[in-house]
């Protein structure tokens, strides 16, 4: 660490960098301690925070509800839960885990937290929609929670009809309305987001020298945008069916199951890319700094954000090949799988060239950033395999599905979320965590998820269907290794919750810049001041202007 | 062999040309995908060890042109998948177009259970008995929600709609037993819409047909799935929790009623119970709870469950599990 500490100032690379030696009160964290300054605040830091707040909390029910199913497959005879408490286990477990984790998780906190600051802005271009959309998710959270306590859902979170409409009797109107607020939130955050970084950008900081992390929150940002509003009609259409009987959906009105299907797939395979591309985003700024290299091939990273998210949306009926639709169609949404697929996972050998001949710090958040690479490339392959037809007509529905977006979601989203938890911590919080403890969750985390989900892929392709509560006796032995991994993973996950919040009062002072980072946000005091800018920041003559530049930097391109 | 003897194998039975295919196709796309991961994961971390920060090593940079190694590296993997997407998309086709003289067998999907009809006219619940050596359609539909037919042998899976049919077709080359299963999740008992797959010689199927009444329990076997899948051994079965009068052996006793009347449980009293329990007089020491299955339980089911309690069947499954209730 070669940069300063709190008493000598961080390290400048820009004169006009406002020193940070201020006194207390003047941080973001200091400014004012009141509750009301917390929960009406319009700084998109504090905001940040309370979004950290509140998906670590639902991360711990979908944890522990993900628990429980393990405990449950331990026996194949289904007999430590009724069956319909096994349903509405997996079914809490799965809405919470998607609908109010991986979706908001990254752009909400680091996106919310980071975008403002790494473009030089003061703060996003609408605060008060900003904390408007807190309070929308946390609205849509209270409906879906609700329907948890009055008694749960069994759906599944995909809610397919007429399951849904017609045949479940638990609370799924609730569910609904909840999962449907939580879509405005997303628009919103999206929608503050593009105008940011369109019009917020401080000055020099153009387009190709924007980071990498604020190209995929775009990216994301235009899906939140384009899909989320399907999703929320579909969600409309299903509660009025539901609680009116009209048919659109039901079979026995008249309707189409199907169209369902559709429009709930049309949303939620771009979803999927609403949960990548911001850890594509996070790994992105984490790689080139602790190899104090450039990122290989930034502009090409940066358009294959913009291009994955615009095919993205070309792929939804790879989820429908065994749903009676036409075969061409599953022909045409075959070729197309692959050609999203394909190039997503090979991003990673942009990161692995980034490495090669860099300076490594093999730190906390480079060990995230490299276990991330090792699971997405696998979740990205085994996607393959799914968009595969043929493969497909085997393995769909079974649990080798489970493991492959474990795999993206888990090792896409929770593991670069994870990564840039560490990485940004000093600078949310003033604080350095516990380097060893740091390093030791990272190897749990990293050996508990694949003991954990590894074993299901196996699973899937001796014919385990998922969702399964009572299984044949010939599988019993690898869900025992799976729930033995979870184990592991349930301990990798608690160390940082300790010793995180630990260093919040027990931490080293972080300075301005531990690792000797790039980027305007390690510019400003850890924690930030309030306005983030004392003064007018200067963007960097190229992004990533670290020791070690690979030939093709940005002075040939910008 | 049973299904359950396939504890700890790696590899799923496979019992058509078809099934072997794919495995051919999964097997060489594992070895593509090693190939293109492989290096990757070994680079990073020889990268990790060879530029530790501190560590003697040339960290000068050559002419490596990004655009160009860009697009190699994504065009070349894009090209080498596409091999696996046309042979992926053959099979799928071939495994799309059933040939003419396929013999075809009806299923529907139902919470919680599959009903199959053989061309011949003997249908069979959850089992399956087919033979090898001929094409089979089978066509299908679901009487509620969506389901979903996986015949993991033949790696075949097909979705029942509601309202719509859809079908599946193969030809299988290996008798065994196998597993069948629902696949989509269609609520409470999903993971029991399940069965076995039996893949007989022709003349074995034939036998099997001519006997078909007497292998699978008859109407009386067919029925016991009946009751499971109605729940009605929630209440009846010994150890139940509600409290309700046992079925064992029911069947054309005198039954006490709450109203001292004292009735034969003949086939009308069983018939009238079930479907308006209303209606008839309680029997003594039992309170009314019992839902009214008119409208619920179509015709031919119910004469299965009839049978079923009429057999002797029901009085030895019943005794057989003292533990109570199959949850
Ligand atoms: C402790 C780690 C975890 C374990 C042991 C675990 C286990 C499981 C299991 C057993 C299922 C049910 C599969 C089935 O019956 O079909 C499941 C489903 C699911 N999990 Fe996890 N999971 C874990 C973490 C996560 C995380 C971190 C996420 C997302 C951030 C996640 C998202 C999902 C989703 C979306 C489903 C689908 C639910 C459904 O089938 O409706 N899981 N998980
Ligand atoms: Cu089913």
């Amino acid at each position: 660490m070669t940069s300063g500490t709190i008493t000598d100032g961080p390290a400048l690379r820009d004169p006009h960098t406002p020193d940070s030696r201020l006194g207390h009160g003047a941080d973001y964290l200091h400014a004012e301690h009141t509750l009301r300054s917390w929960f009406f605040t319009t700084d998109h830091k504090r905001i940040a925070l309370l979004y950290l707040a509140s998906i670590t909390a639902f991360f711990v029910i979908g944890a522990v509800t993900a628990g429980l199913v393990r405990l449950a497959l331990v026996v194949p005879d289904g007999q430590v839960f009724t069956n319909d408490t096994y349903n509405k286990l997996f079914t809490i477990h799965g809405v919470v885990m998607v609908w109010f984790f991986l979706i908001p998780s990254i752009p909400a906190t680091f996106g919310n937290f980071l975008i403002p600051l790494m473009i030089g802005a003061r703060d996003l271009a609408f605060p008060k929609l900003n904390l408007a959309s807190w309070y929308v998710f946390m609205t849509g959270a209270l409906f879906t929670l609700a329907s948890v306590v009055l008694g749960g859902v069994d759906t599944g979170w995909t809610f397919y009809t007429p399951l849904s409409t017609a045949f479940s009797n638990t609370w799924v109107v609730p569910a609904l309305i909840g999962v449907t607020i939580v879509g405005f939130s997303s628009i919103l955050t999206g929608l503050n987001f593009v105008v940011t970084i369109h019009t917020m950008r401080a000055p020099g900081m153009t387009w190709f020298r924007l980071p990498i992390f604020v190209w995929t929150h775009y990216a994301t940002s235009l899906i939140f945008l384009l899909a989320t509003p399907v999703i929320t009609v579909a969600l409309i259409l299903l509660i009025a069916e539901r609680a009116f009987h009209i048919g659109v959906f039901d079979p026995a009105y008249g309707g189409d199951p199907v169209l369902f299907q559709h429009l709930f797939w049309f949303y939620s395979h771009p979803a999927v890319y609403i949960m990548v591309l911001p850890g594509m985003g996070v790994i992105s700024e984490i790689v080139p700094a602790f190899a104090q290299k450039k990122l290989f091939g930034y502009k090409f990273v940066a358009y294959a954000a913009i291009g994955l998210a615009s095919v993205t949306f070309f792929v939804w009926g790879h989820h429908m090949f065994v749903n009676g639709q036409s075969d061409f169609a599953s022909v045409a949404f075959s070729v197309l799988s692959f050609a999203v697929a394909v190039p997503s996972a090979v991003k990673v050998y942009n990161w692995t060239a980034t490495i090669h001949k860099g300076s490594l710090k093999l730190d906390t958040p480079m060990l995230y950033a490299m276990g991330y690479i090792g699971l997405f490339v696998l979740g990205g392959l085994t996607g393959l395999y799914l968009a595969t037809l043929a493969i497909n007509q085997h393995v769909h529905a079974t649990y080798f599905v489970v493991a492959h977006f474990h795999y993206i979601m888990v090792g896409g989203t929770v593991l670069a979320f994870l990564g840039g938890l560490h990485f940004w911590w000093p600078k949310i919080t003033g604080r350095m965590y516990n380097e060893a403890w740091g390093r030791i969750s990272a190897f749990l985390i990293f050996i508990g998820f694949n003991v954990t989900f590894f074993p299901q892929f196996i699973l899937g392709y001796l014919g385990m269907p998922r969702r399964y509560h009572v299984y044949p006796p010939e599988f019993q032995f690898l869900n025992i290794l799976s729930s033995a991994g979870s184990t592991i993973l349930a301990v990798g996950y608690i160390f940082p919750m300790v010793y995180l919040v630990y260093s919040i009062w027990f931490g080293k002072r972080a300075p301005a810049n531990p690792w000797d980072a790039r980027g305007l946000e390690w510019t400003v005091a850890s924690p930030p001041p309030a306005h983030n800018f004392l003064t007018e920041p200067q963007a960097p003559k190229i992004p990533y202007d670290y020791p070690i530049q690979a030939r093709e930097t940005g002075r040939q391109h910008s | 062999m049973n299904p359950t003897d396939l504890a700890l194998q790696l590899w799923p039975a496979a019992a058509s040309a078809t099934a072997v295919e794919t495995d051919w196709l999964i097997l060489a796309f594992t070895v593509l995908t090693l190939l293109l991961t492989v290096p990757v994961f070994v680079a990073i971390t020889w990268f990790a060890i060879r530029y530790r920060q501190g560590e003697e090593a040339d960290r000068s940079h050559g002419n490596t042109r990004s655009v160009l190694i860009e697009i190699s590296w994504m065009l070349i993997p894009f090209l080498l998948t596409l091999i696996f997407f046309v042979w992926g998309a053959r099979l799928f086709f071939v495994s799309k177009q059933a040939p003419g003289d396929a013999m075809v067998v009806e299923a529907i999907g139902r919470q919680w259970m599959w009903k199959f009809q053989h061309p011949t006219g003997q249908s069979e619940i959850n089992d399956l008995h087919l033979p090898i050596g001929q094409p089979i359609k089978i066509r299908m539909i679901s009487q509620d929600v969506i389901h979903n037919l996986y015949l993991p042998a033949l790696r075949m899976q097909m979705a029942t709609l509601p309202d719509r049919y859809t079908e599946l077709w193969f030809k299988a080359d290996r008798t065994g037993s196998y597993r069948l299963y629902c696949s989509e999740y269609c609520g409470t008992d999903h993971s029991k819409m399940d069965g076995n797959l039996t893949l007989m010689t022709q003349a074995d199927y034939a036998a099997w047909l001519q006997n078909a009444g007497a292998n699978q329990g008859g109407q009386a076997g067919a029925g016991r799935v009946v009751y499971e899948s109605y729940g009605c051994g929630n209440c009846h079965d010994p150890g139940a929790k509600v409290r309700a009068p046992a079925l064992a052996g029911l069947y054309g006793r005198e039954v006490k009623l709450a109203d001292g009347r004292t009735v034969t449980a003949d086939e009308t009293y069983l018939r009238d119970k079930i479907l308006n329990p209303n209606r008839q007089k309680l029997a003594a020491d039992y309170r009314q709870v019992m839902p009214a299955f008119r409208n619920v339980i179509p015709n031919d089911d119910l004469d299965r469950l009839l049978a079923y309690l009429k057999s002797s069947g029901a009085t030895a499954q019943q005794e057989a599990t003292p533990g109570g209730p199959v949850q």
